[in-house]
């Protein structure tokens, strides 16, 4: 059997059919690039070392298009989605895991490119992928490359980080400008630009979050405003602790290319996906400790205080006050947003 | 010969006098027997001559006092009881199926009393009758006691108790009645709280002439006020509510006195005049007062409602006494606003008036008798089918509208915007006041509130829920909510079928309705944003889409409605002439890339609404490219169109039918290309647009006699007039909202409907 094209082949049905072009690919695409003992081990899951504490286990699913986009691709943002979501249980990545479904037929460069963009972000965020699977699927039935990600992490002692765990008069705050990955995903696709170039935030929060644990181990809630954006984050937040939230327009950290790309298409920068941030919710009194601590990572040098906790509230209103004075639902939607205005 | 008679009257007949009518009228007639209140209305015992007791019955309904609603008369025999004399007796308990009134300006016995020096009731602030004043707004509970209104607090003097138990003064069980040495005390305070020295009328008088500033206590909220001939002032309220640019409405003490300013005939004054003293739009004439609606040919007039703005009148009139100084022009003319900073809703308490409120008002005329429900003012017009409402709320509600049939008892929660929401109780159907957008959270509990509250003084229990199709609808929301919690069914009613429904019922129809909804966006059945409708109306509550307007792109979505100029620009787009976009908006930042927006189809959902085809329109003609508040666009072109004079003629050629579709691309096409005067072209717009609208409705329903108009453009008054005009001429009849406003405010009656109509339907199969 002939050695792989990575220039210039294409992914086939039998790739996935559990032969030997499958183990080809796997030997000289997946191995090769994530490189480790436990993977080395080649059978049908890693053995991994002894680890004291309590472990914390995730899995997240990524579908994106287009797969390559400014400031990232498909490949690292289904590192950094897994990373995160177990950093903001307040707990250490260690291990992952990755699932491929690839459509018949899409270029083996491009999926070496996307193969080379986890590995890189795996190493740079120092955390070992040691399990993996591939499947073909027909063309037509998919949309290039799916890849599901798995995460082991191991739980930080003393840290009770909850969406439960909001309480009235908290301070709300985000770790830098909003809407970043959305917009630059949505320029891309749409190929058009909103003033500069605009990048993905996508990256891994477990280090800032390490140094935001460090300066105030109470920390109330983390959590990462992906799909549905900050919007949709608060009031899930909300709902589960209760209460209601008031966050003030003029604190949202917003780049210009975003607000004028939101302005444009008549989005709300609320709702748009952030892949390298995070909301944290604190006691007033930890907020400037917070803030310092977050201010001084690279990842949270826009970092601000954009609200409050309310009062304990049976409808969990998240509210804004608009620049303009008045105060306005921000609201948990249905879905898609959709036209009201009679 | 002698008999007995048991009746009982039901309707609104508590609180408004009836029973002491009635003791008048037994005592002429020579009857005995006895008067009560009851839960049910009111119930009479009364024995004595056939004949005249004939009489009474026959008088109770032709003769019921000013503030009653009589329902029904029923009278039975009784065994007579051999009563002496004829009493006004203790009220009975009961069901609770009666009614509160609603709250009414002061009649003219106590206008008299008011400025008559003489009078012990002279300039008391407070002054009311059984035929006047508070009730809606000041009463917690049925029955109308006043131990269950806000006057409980203070006992009656001697003096008034007197009054309020001799049935033959006009006082008798006059819930509210107080006087000076009894009743509330006004007072003036600075926005720190502290009380002003003198005369708390006089003093705020004198503040308002030298250009401050007052949040006033009225009867549903608290008013700002200042001087409306201020332009200062009045710049510098605008300023503080946050750069609003929505129209200011004003009182003065005489329909004369609008005269310099807007046109006032018999008909508008007869409204302005109305016992609910609401809001009147006149058409503007003459001088401009500036800053007060500026680019809107209407002017928002209203009379005194309460003593305390009679008495600001009166002393800027130098107190006179007597009513005379009312048959002349009088100069003060006052801004009256409603207080409801951001667009939350009306401030109602002192000490939330005096925090909301801090920083707009530089002083605060309060008083210590509560407002216990809140009810904006109403707002109406006289429209060429007689006067039609904006807004609906305080002197109209609770007043019920007629059902055409009887059925289990319905809520329904209303739109988003303007939201009201109506339960219905028999063949009866209460519609809220007016309780606002519910997009910030008070609203939405304000909603919730009002649910508790209606339903409390209605004593009803629902028995389904009804809402709108809009899944991020708070009232939608509410309506799972509820549903879920007391286990009823819920009764999705689209948008548009909703606001033609409300028509069938103001209008009594029963059977097939053909409909026009001429409005901004509602969800559609399948999914996208509707708005130029016409719809077979069933009477089984199931509607079909007969046609649409061809659609629009929306670029940027809710952003739209907002900006005109988008709308402009996706007409420009759509006659391929994007490429002037850029051009024609460039003081827009976002103008340079529309066009490949609405090229490549990115958030900019088609919608056949009439309202976006409106902003359009304006934005086309340049007046107005982004709006401040809803239906801006569309009242800045009608203002437009009204300020031409000379020749009007429409369009020939200018709109296409094709598959059911109404296109008005080459209408507006000729505004893109127009450079002639705005105002023809505006007027011009209106004309052509309804000889569209008439003509795509006798192509697609020629058998139809009767075409009902709703939706938020039917408040557009040149666009109705010409429809009603253009369908009486093809023998037709056109049909408009009177009893509610024909947008979102009536939605919830028209829901109510639908879903009545689909139980009433389900139990026949
Ligand atoms: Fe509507
Ligand atoms: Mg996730
Ligand atoms: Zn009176
Ligand atoms: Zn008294």
């Amino acid at each position: 059997m002939n050695a792989l094209d990575l220039q210039h082949g294409r992914v086939d049905l039998s790739h996935g059919s559990g032969g030997r072009a499958m183990a080809q690919l796997i030997a000289q695409l997946f191995t090769r690039e994530f490189d480790n003992e436990f993977l080395a081990q080649g059978d049908d899951g890693a053995r991994l070392p002894h680890t004291e504490g309590r472990l914390v286990l995730t899995t997240d699913s990524h579908v994106v298009s287009p797969l390559f986009f400014p400031g990232g691709d498909i490949g690292c943002l289904s590192v950094h989605g897994c990373i995160n979501d177990i950093a903001v249980m307040g707990a250490q990545p260690l291990y992952l895991t990755a699932g491929f479904i690839l459509e018949e037929g899409f270029p083996l460069a491009d999926l070496g490119r996307i193969v080379a963009s986890m590995a890189q972000a795996a190493r740079e965020a120092g955390v070992l992928v040691v399990a993996g699977d591939t499947k073909v699927v027909e063309q037509g039935k998919a949309d290039g490359v799916f890849i599901t990600t798995a995460g082991l992490g191991v739980l930080r002692e003393g840290v009770d980080l909850s969406g439960a765990n909001a309480r009235p008069g908290d301070a709300i705050l985000v770790s830098g400008m909003l809407g970043d990955h959305g917009m630059a995903v949505l320029s891309k696709r749409e190929n058009m630009d909103f003033g500069t170039t605009l990048l993905s935030d996508t990256a891994a929060l477990h280090r800032l979050i390490a140094r935001m644990l460090d300066a105030v181990p109470g920390i109330h809630v983390l959590r990462d405003p992906t799909r549905g954006g900050v919007a949709t984050t608060l009031n899930e937040i909300a709902t589960q602790s209760g209460v209601g939230m008031l966050i003030e327009e003029a604190k949202l950290p917003l780049r210009p290319q975003v607000a004028a790309g939101c302005e444009l298409l008549g989005l709300d920068p609320l709702y748009i996906a952030n892949e390298g941030k995070l909301v944290a919710i604190c006691a007033a009194a930890d907020a400037q400790g917070l803030l310092a601590a977050m201010r001084a990572d690279p990842l949270g040098a826009n970092a601000d205080i954009i609200g409050t906790v309310g009062e304990r509230d049976p409808h969990c209103f998240v509210q804004m006050r608009t620049s303009l004075g008045g105060l306005r639902v921000v609201d948990w939607l249905a879905g898609e947003q959709l036209p009201r205005i009679c | 010969m002698t008999e007995a008679r048991h009746i009982r009257v039901t309707g609104l007949v508590q609180g408004v006098g009836f029973r002491p009518f009635v003791w008048r009228l037994a005592r002429e007639l020579e009857l005995a027997g006895w008067v009560r209140n009851d839960a049910a209305g009111v119930e009479i015992a009364a024995e004595g001559e056939t004949r005249q007791l004939d009489i009474l019955i026959d008088r109770l309904r032709r003769e019921a006092p000013p503030l009653a609603r009589v329902e029904d008369v029923c009278a039975v025999s009784a065994p007579a009881r051999g009563h002496g004399d004829f009493v006004i007796a203790a009220s009975g308990g009961g069901a609770v199926t009666t009614a509160i009134g609603q709250d009414t300006g002061l009649c003219g016995d106590c206008l008299d009393e008011l400025f008559k020096p003489a009078d012990r009731r002279w300039r008391h602030p407070f002054i009311t009758c059984t035929h006047c004043g508070p009730r809606y707004t000041l009463t917690r509970r049925l029955p109308y006691d006043r131990a269950n209104t806000s006057l409980v607090e203070f006992p009656l003097c001697p003096d008034c108790k007197t009054e309020y138990t001799d049935p033959g003064n006009r006082r008798f069980h006059a819930e509210t009645l107080c006087c000076p040495n009894c009743g509330p005390q006004l007072q003036l305070l600075n926005p720190a709280g502290g009380p002003l020295p003198g005369d708390a009328i006089v003093a705020t008088l004198d503040l308002l002439q030298r250009g401050a500033i007052v949040a006033i206590k009225g009867l549903g909220g608290f008013h700002l006020v200042c001087d409306a001939r201020n332009a200062n002032v009045v710049a510098r309220l605008r300023e503080r509510k946050a750069r609003e640019e929505k129209p200011f409405a004003v009182m003065a003490a005489n329909a004369a006195s609008f005269l310099p300013f807007a046109n006032c005939d018999a008909a508008a004054q007869a409204l302005l005049q109305a016992p609910a003293r609401p809001v009147v739009l006149l058409p503007k004439a003459g001088i401009e007062l500036a800053g007060i609606a500026p680019g809107i040919q209407w002017l928002g007039a209203m009379l005194p409602a309460t003593p305390i703005q009679w008495l600001l009148f009166h002393e800027a009139a130098g107190r006179p006494a007597g009513t005379d100084w009312l048959r002349d022009p009088q100069s003060l003319l006052l801004v009256m606003t409603s207080a409801n900073p951001g667009g939350e809703p009306l401030v109602t308490g002192n000490n939330e008036a005096l925090q909301r409120l801090s920083g707009i008002a530089d002083a605060f005329l309060l008083h210590d008798r509560d407002i216990l429900l809140r009810c904006d003012d109403s707002v109406m017009r006289v429209s060429a089918s007689g006067p039609a409402f904006l807004r609906r709320a305080r002197g109209y509600t609770p007043c019920p509208i007629k059902l055409p049939l009887s059925g289990p008892s319905v809520l329904a929660l209303g739109a988003a915007l303007k939201n009201t929401l109506c339960i219905t109780r028999g063949d009866e159907a209460f519609v809220s006041a007016h309780i606002g957008d519910l997009d910030n959270a008070a609203t939405c509990t304000f909603l919730e509130e009002t649910v508790e509250h209606l339903s409390g003084i209605l004593d009803v229990r629902p028995e389904a829920l009804a809402c709108d199709l809009h899944p991020d609808f708070h009232s939608t929301r509410l309506a799972h909510a509820l549903a879920e919690r007391w286990n009823l069914p819920l009764i999705q009613v689209q948008h548009h079928h909703a606001h033609l429904a409300a028509l069938a019922v103001e209008h009594g129809v029963s059977d097939t309705l053909i409909g026009c909804a001429l409005d901004g966006v509602g969800l559609g059945s399948d999914g996208t944003p509707w708005g130029g409708e016409l719809l077979s109306v069933d009477d089984d509550g199931s509607f079909a889409r007969l046609g649409h307007l061809t659609c629009l792109p929306l670029p940027g979505g809710d952003r739209a409605a907002r900006e005109p100029w988008r709308m402009a620009a996706a007409v420009l787009h759509r006659l391929g002439r994007g490429d002037e976009i850029a051009l024609r908006y460039a003081a827009h930042p976002a103008a340079a890339q529309l066009n490949t927006l609405l090229e490549r189809g990115i958030n900019a959902p088609l919608t056949s609404s009439l309202g976006r085809v409106f902003d359009a329109a304006a934005a086309l003609l340049g007046l107005c490219d982004n709006t401040s508040f809803e239906g801006q666009a569309a009242m800045l072109l009608e203002g437009c169109a009204a300020r031409h004079s000379g020749a009007l003629r429409i369009w020939g050629q200018s709109w296409h039918i094709e598959k059911n579709q109404l296109s008005l691309l080459p209408l507006l096409a000729r505004l893109a290309e127009w450079d002639g005067s705005r105002e023809e072209a505006a007027a011009r717009f209106h004309l052509t647009l309804a000889h569209a609208l008439v003509d795509w409705i006798s192509a697609l329903a020629p058998a139809a006699r009767t075409v009902a108009f709703g939706g938020g453009c039917c408040l557009n008054a040149i666009l109705t007039r010409h429809l009603s005009v253009l369908l009486e001429d093809s023998g037709r009849r056109g049909l408009f909202a009177r009893q509610l406003p024909p947008n979102d405010g009536g939605i919830s009656l028209g829901q109510a409907w639908v879903a009545l109509q689909r139980i009433v339907q389900c139990g026949k199969r």
